[in-house]
């Protein structure tokens, strides 16, 4: 049984393209801290819709199959 | 006069501030942040080219690398103005969504707007970038469209709402200059909108040729970044998008194709 409890205690959601475990219940702001990203300096979308509201992260609960991507400017001409 | 002061600005004032969707800029030069060696370089570049408006990339924190790879990391958005592009984009939607992402970074709402068509020439979509003209413009967008140096495409661009029109000199990286000067006139003297070269340009050289078809201005990358020293190329293209320009303004004399004197034919010596 113990196999099956940290199964369900875990969540699996696409993250810039790459499958990732995360905790249930986990927010947004959890797993964007997890990766140790300035906040100002990304922006990210949440399954095709932008999370405009930095604020908001906090709230957002993430859920299974959720697809997150993560993204910021770089050079480019 | 000493020479210094011709060329001060106080003297040779330009007669058309350049101006894009209300904004006006001192540098008609803009340029790209790719294909540097290092940080540190691209800084120093752009610093010498003397440019205001600086285009950047949109695209995924490589989550498994150094947190210090994006590039405001290096570049402070309050010195230069940041316009997010679309480069890589095959088709309306994906050039939609990459805008989006770029506005929700929370700069400015402009947008330099590619589709490409072609993986080999990075050739524009120019039914595709119409299209995500469209929207975007609806969406309250800038966009300035780097399209190919066909004037209908420009009117249309212009006519879909587009902020200012980006012909390319020649393909995107290509180094090549400017591949046809006439279609480049014939764009800048039908629209309203500012018309900004974007692309092929190689050398100082191609700048100011292509500042001297009277141009609003000139977007490059490649030029600056891919020469032996990037600094000083940036230095160059500043002085020879000027030179251009005052060129242009100055008015070249008309070609003959005889010779004509100098110097006076009479007062010679007698034999």
């Amino acid at each position: 049984m113990m196999g099956t409890e940290v199964f369900e205690a875990e969540i699996a959601l696409a993250v810039n393209g790459a499958e990732r475990r995360v905790p249930k219940g986990w927010t947004l702001a959890d797993l964007l801290t997890s990766l140790e990203l300035d906040l100002r300096l990304v922006v990210v979308e949440r399954n095709g819709t932008i999370v405009r509201d930095r604020s908001s992260f906090a709230s957002l609960a993430l859920s299974a199959d959720d697809a997150i991507e993560i993204v910021h400017f770089v050079g480019g001409g | 006069m000493a020479h210094a002061d011709l060329l001060a600005p106080a003297t040779l004032t330009d007669p058309q501030p350049f101006v894009i969707a209300g904004r006006e800029f001192r540098s008609r030069l803009m340029v790209g942040t790719g294909k540097y060696a290092s940080n540190a370089q691209m800084i120093e570049a752009i610093e010498a080219s003397g440019a205001e408006v600086v285009t950047v990339a949109v695209r995924r924190v490589d989550l498994d690398r150094s947190k210090d790879e994006g590039i405001l990391h290096h570049l402070d958005p309050d010195h230069f103005f940041l316009v997010a592009n679309t480069a890589g984009c095959y088709n309306a939607s994906d050039a939609i969504r990459y805008a989006r992402l770029g506005r929700a970074a929370g700069f400015n709402e402009w947008v330099k707007l590619e589709v490409i068509g072609d993986q080999q020439t990075l050739l524009p979509d120019t039914a595709g970038l119409l299209q995500a003209t469209e929207t975007l413009v609806e969406e309250g967008f800038k966009v300035l469209a780097y399209t190919n140096d066909d004037l209908i495409t420009a009117l249309r661009l212009e006519q879909a709402g587009a902020v200012a029109v980006m012909p390319l000199a020649s393909p995107i990286g290509s180094g090549l200059g400017m591949l046809n000067p006439y279609a480049i006139r014939t764009i800048k003297q039908r629209l309203s909108v500012p018309v900004i070269v974007d692309a092929g340009v190689g050398t100082a050289s191609d700048a100011c040729i292509v500042m001297e078809q009277g141009v609003d201005g000139i977007l490059m990358n490649t030029g600056i970044a891919a020469a032996q020293d990037p600094v000083r190329m940036a230095a160059a293209m500043k002085s020879a998008v000027e030179a251009g320009r005052h060129a242009y303004l100055a008015g070249r004399m008309p070609r003959r194709e005889v010779a004509v004197p100098s110097s006076p034919t009479t007062g010679m010596l007698g034999a």
